[in-house]
């Protein structure tokens, strides 16, 4: 009975994308929402029920093997335990309220068909993604989330900037997908399956703990996750993915799909166990890119751009989570984010569209009044963001994963963690002051036109607002049973100071961000606007130069290497033989003239020559 | 008898469709669409009927055969036999001709009888390749698809850019594939009179050629004039050199039927030929061969992202897939073997589409090159979203036939040859590259010109439909396909002895 809910959940958005797509633009817009809405609807119904029918101990369903050859038998089987359904539960029901706000983002846009067709793609691969009970079926997964978000971000076709943005996160994505297929490879070579569940339980038995077999197993899984979760160094893609369509931001670019990575790690967690040191570079990298994605974040000046910095960030707080061994908080955060980034992302794009399609905040402000809806749930998710606590989602989550951090005794990436708490404040301080607090930057801003629509346009804010809150916090089951031991389980020791001094981060970025941003604004313009404060901030915009490094290393000699080898230089060289023999035909041509003075010329050397060699080879020899 | 006919029908239907030529141009492309499903049909139901589980040893290997005397004073008989290999093979000949037969519906339009003669003896002659079990009988189908592919490129080929013209595309195809085919003719007849010394026999049969005694020092030279004939057509960097421009200069069937079958049966030579005669020298090659595989992936992808003309684009990402066939053949393993039978079969449709596909717009908006297209999406109605299809598969992502050919080709290979295969791997991103360039240059960014263009008619339409459809079902279930071809795969996998991966050792039976 469970089988056939979870089968109906992925195949309806499947059915969707079939409708939308055969009916080749034959649909009206109305009916293109109704369907595209509609089939992620009803997935998100059908989860719940298989979440009430869930039995409580993980299930297989395997629908038919894919192919086999030899041992090697990959299965289209899915696995259904409380992470696949708590990821199932996020991607229907965020992935609903987003596909349900982007009928009010996109009304009147040209190609709403091929939006939701595409968005309904997307809902499908990334619940296969989930449920793959082997990592084959996984990997389809992963790559159908990854062409669905190209073909989303480039979405606005016709800006050749967003087909490069499109382009430049499928390739740098793709990059690790590399990886982790390497690792594909190397797992089942070395254990002879691919089923996860398997893998779980061979590799213990088949490897030593550190060993170089799970080390480099390990790396290369966590170099796909890299990718695919956009951390440090494969990074690069997410903030120019934001030239998509406000929804698929909030859907693909910070409620799921970048999550997957998160997902990978913790779903594989006893691969990662056994390679300790690869565990610590997850978190390692994961406080890295938190940093340098936060101060980013501090420089940006278009809305969208510091939310996806934010995600970038708040992602590093799970890799941070995953790098101490706590799975299940890494997870929590998983799920707070995706309603509190969700929100945050559909408020911005109620800005937007508001405001005739400007994203600038030196060009919006002073908008509370007049959006007070967005207003609101920009409220809600950003101090679900800051973690300001008891009374949001993001408090607990954060929490936990700070007080898992001590409890295994790393103290730099506790601090690290303590950091990330304080500049995170400090820019979504900023973020809202820009946007709805001081003087109206441009004629946009000072004539919005607010969405009204109840359905489309409050329900989806309103719904995750409340998620935001600590609602959200409550309503994750707690997936403990699930993963080994974290090591801040059954002790408590140190865990209220810890609380204090995550609080104490959170005000002292809340206050320094006041005073920074509303009695020091003058000041802090005249600090960026030269000298030391300038270069910092440029380097803080251009995200501490990373396409620049990558642009200069990867993509000119590439480019290069296309111009120089354009016109096909080994076949050139393969012309040789044909060119040599067009220049003894054109030597040999001219013999031929067709004077006889020539041709006797040209015996009467021959007979010279041949009597002379004769003459001489007789004397030689008498 | 049926495989005589397998032959026989594109030959004779050929030659009704020349004759038929003065009742006007619909009656021989009604002829040819005829005979191609004629030979479709029968393949399908021989398929259907046909049992392709391991033989025993006693067994012969053979699902048909069939043989008669020819020229019995140089032991030289007509000697065909069908296993699932050259079934699949054949099948896939039969739908690609009739496709290629509907794809030229409206594209040829002078001396339609004789265009279809070459189109039908091309087939015809493909079919006897895959079919021909005696060495002297394979030679003659070699050489028989070439002379009609040179006529289909030379008189109804597009005068391309500067410099390349259609005449000498065909005269580049023709001497290139005829000098590699003589060195294959000397290689064959060296290995019959080695073995009439041998034995006092004179035979060219594959069966009693099988085993022969060849000297040390000149086996590695038999067996390389076997792979340079196969390289050539593959092809295999650096004898590609005709492909780009066959293919830019070719009609659309032309394409079709190049990508399509005729690089096929270089793949499907090596297998049957080049492998079981000369395991030893194979073996001691192979690490040359995959060097050669991974040198065609990477130059191939790097080719294909700087063409302009998408066909001489889709021709280079041919030898960049054709990379990894290679490194499949020369791995040793049964999984690899079986991924590029199915890469064989992927490429064949993925190609196929896109030739097809740009073709159509070709009939559309009159030009090839690609800095004069750019914003098509939203001008042609259903075109683009087959191109994605199409493009999705040729960058191999999962749930298409082209992904489970690549994947299988590096899970095989792995074990054996990790190196080879982290290199290979780097070529999943280039694929990308190219793939999405042709996309993002064709159907992205702003419209060159402006107003909308007609969309595809039933024909075009089904074309499309069919060739998606089987994309996905091979990408989703391949398994019919690899019963099929198992046998075939497994005995050529034995063949490299302990070279063989370790974990399919208990697996393979």
């Amino acid at each position: 009975m469970m089988a056939a809910t979870v089968v109906l959940s992925f195949l309806l958005p499947l059915a969707g994308t079939l409708l939308l797509a055969l009916s080749a633009g034959r649909l009206g817009a109305r009916m293109s929402v109704i369907i595209g809405v509609g089939s992620v609807g009803l997935a998100a119904l059908a989860t719940a029920r298989a979440l009430i029918l869930y039995p409580g101990t993980p299930e297989t369903i395997t629908l038919w093997t894919w192919m086999a050859v030899g041992d090697f038998r990959p299965t289209i089987g899915l696995a259904v335990d409380g992470l696949a359904l708590v990821m199932m539960a996020v991607i229907t029901g965020v992935g609903f309220l987003i596909h349900l706000f982007a009928a009010w983002y996109m009304t009147g846009e040209a190609g709403i068909t091929r939006f939701y067709a595409w968005m309904n793609l997307f809902v499908f691969s990334m619940l296969l993604l989930v449920l793959g009970d082997n990592l084959l079926l996984l990997f389809l997964g992963w790559e159908g989330v990854g062409l669905c978000s190209y073909l989303l971000i480039g979405y606005y076709y016709q800006k050749s900037a967003n087909g490069q943005a499109a382009f430049k996160a499928f390739i740098v994505t793709r990059i690790g997908d590399v990886f982790l297929a390497l690792g594909l490879f190397l797992i089942f070579r070395e254990l002879g399956t691919l089923n996860i569940r398997e893998i779980l339980v061979r590799a213990p038995q088949l490897w030593q703990e550190g060993g170089t077999t799970a080390t480099i197993a390990a790396l290369l899984v966590l170099g796909g996750a890299l990718g695919k979760s956009a951390q440090v160094p494969l990074h690069t893609w997410l903030p120019d993915a934001m030239a998509g369509p406000t929804p698929v931001s909030a859907l693909i670019h910070a409620a799921t799909m970048v999550t997957a990575g998160v997902y990978l790690i913790a779903r594989l967690n006893g691969l990662f166990l056994l390679a300790p040191d690869v565990l610590l570079l997850v978190g390692i990298i994961g406080a890295v890119s938190m940093l340098l994605a936060a101060f980013a974040a501090l420089a940006q000046t278009d809305i969208k751009r510091v939310l996806a910095y934010s995600t970038m960030s708040q992602i590093g707080y799970m890799f941070l989570a995953l790098g101490v061994g706590a799975f299940d908080a890494a997870i929590f955060h998983l799920v707070t984010h995706a309603f509190f980034k969700a929100l945050l992302f559909l408020s911005a794009g109620s800005v937007i569209v508001s405001c005739h399609h400007e994203q600038d905040m030196t060009r919006l402000g002073g908008l509370w009044r007049k959006l007070p809806v967005a207003w609101v749930g920009f409220l809600a998710g950003g101090s679900a963001l800051v973690a300001l606590p008891l009374v949001t989602a993001g408090f607990y989550s954060k929490d936990e994963i700070l007080w898992q951090a001590m409890a295994a005794g790393n103290h730099g990436l506790l601090a690290a963690g303590l950091l990330g708490a304080v500049l995170t404040g400090i820019y979504t301080v900023r973020l809202i002051l820009g946007i709805f607090h001081g003087q109206p930057g441009s004629d946009h801003a000072r004539n919005p036109e607010p969405g009204s629509s109840p359905v489309t346009h409050h329900l989806p804010l309103v719904v995750l607002a409340i998620l935001s809150s600590f609602v959200g916090a409550w309503l994750y089951p707690g997936l403990d049973t699930l993963f080994p031991a974290a090591p801040g389980e059954g002790t408590d020791a140190g865990h209220t100071l810890l609380q204090l001094l995550a609080i104490g981060a959170v005000i002292s970025g809340l206050v320094l961000a006041g005073w920074l941003f509303l009695l020091r604004g003058n000041w802090l313009n005249q600090l960026v606007a030269q000298g030391c404060g300038r270069r910092l901030w440029s380097l803080w915009h251009h995200a501490w130069g990373f396409d620049a490094l990558f642009d200069r290393l990867l993509v000119r000699p590439w480019q290069l290497a296309v111009t120089l080898l354009r016109h096909d230089l080994i076949n050139l060289a393969m012309n040789l033989p044909a060119l040599v023999a067009r220049a003894l035909n054109s030597g040999l041509v001219r013999t031929q003239n067709g004077r006889v003075r020539s041709y006797a010329t040209v015996m009467v050397l021959g007979v010279t020559i041949i009597l002379t060699v004769m003459a001489l080879a007789a004397g030689g020899a008498p | 008898m049926i495989l005589l006919w397998l032959i026989l029908i594109p030959f004779l239907g050929g030659l009704l469709c020349w004759q038929a030529e003065p009742w006007g141009d619909r009656v021989p492309r009604w002829i040819a669409l005829v005979t191609m499903l004629f030979v479709l049909v029968i393949s399908l139901v021989l398929w259907w009927s046909g049992d392709f589980r391991l033989p025993d040893g006693s067994q012969s290997p053979w699902l048909l055969e069939w043989r008669a005397p020819w020229i019995p004073r140089f032991g030289i008989e007509v000697h065909l036999a069908l296993d699932g290999l050259s079934l699949i093979l054949v099948a896939l000949t039969g739908f690609l001709g009739t496709l290629a037969v509907l794809c030229s519906w409206h594209e040829i339009d002078h001396r339609v009888g004789f265009f279809h003669l070459n189109l039908l003896w091309i087939l015809g002659g493909v079919v006897g390749v895959f079919l021909a079990l005696d060495l002297f009988l394979f030679f003659l189908f070699w050489e028989m698809m070439l002379v009609p592919m040179y006529f289909l490129i030379a008189l109804w080929g597009h005068s391309g850019s500067a410099g390349q013209t259609r005449i000498r595309a065909a005269t580049r195809f023709f001497i290139y594939t005829q000098a590699s085919g003589l060195l294959m003719l000397v290689a064959i007849l060296a290995l019959v009179f080695v073995h009439y010394t041998n034995t006092g026999v004179l035979s060219f049969s594959y069966e009693v050629l099988l085993g022969t005694d060849v000297p040390d020092a000149l086996a590695p030279w038999l067996m390389l004039g076997f792979f340079v004939a196969f390289a050539v057509k593959l092809p295999v960097v650096p004898f590609h050199g005709w492909l780009p421009d066959a293919h830019g200069q070719a009609p659309t069937a032309g394409s079709v039927d190049l990508a399509g079958i005729l690089l096929k049966t270089a793949a499907y030579g090596i297998l049957r030929f080049a492998l079981p005669l000369f395991p030893e020298e194979s073996q001691a090659f192979a690490p040359v061969a995959m060097t050669l595989g991974l040198v065609g992936i990477v130059y191939g992808a790097v080719l294909a992202c700087g063409q302009q003309d998408i066909k001489r684009l889709i021709a280079y990402t041919s030898i960049s897939h054709m990379g990894f066939v290679l490194i499949a053949l020369y791995s040793g393993s049964e999984l690899a073997i079986q991924g590029a039978v199915v890469l064989m079969v992927a490429h064949a449709f993925s190609s196929a589409g896109l030739f097809i596909l740009s073709g159509q717009l070709y009939e559309r908006i009159h030009t090839r090159d690609m800095r004069f297209m750019g914003g098509l999406w939203g001008r042609i109605p259903v075109l683009p979203g087959f191109t994605l299809c199409f493009v999705a598969a040729s960058l191999g992502m999962p749930a298409t036939a082209n992904f489970v050919g690549e994947f299988m080709i590096l899970f095989g290979t792995f074990p054996t040859a990790p190196v080879v295969v982290v290199i290979a791997s780097a070529g999943l991103v280039l694929a990308a590259v190219y793939s999405l360039l042709l996309m993002q240059r064709v159907h992205f960014g702003p419209a060159c010109r402006e107003g909308p263009l007609p969309g595809p008619d039933l024909r075009e339409y089904g074309m499309m439909l069919a060739l998606v459809l089987l994309v996905l079902l091979v990408g989703l279930y391949p398994q019919p396909l690899l019963d099929t071809a198992a046998a075939t795969s497994a005995r050529v996998a034995e063949l490299f002895g302990n070279g063989g991966p370790p974990v399919l050792a208990g697996g393979a039976d």
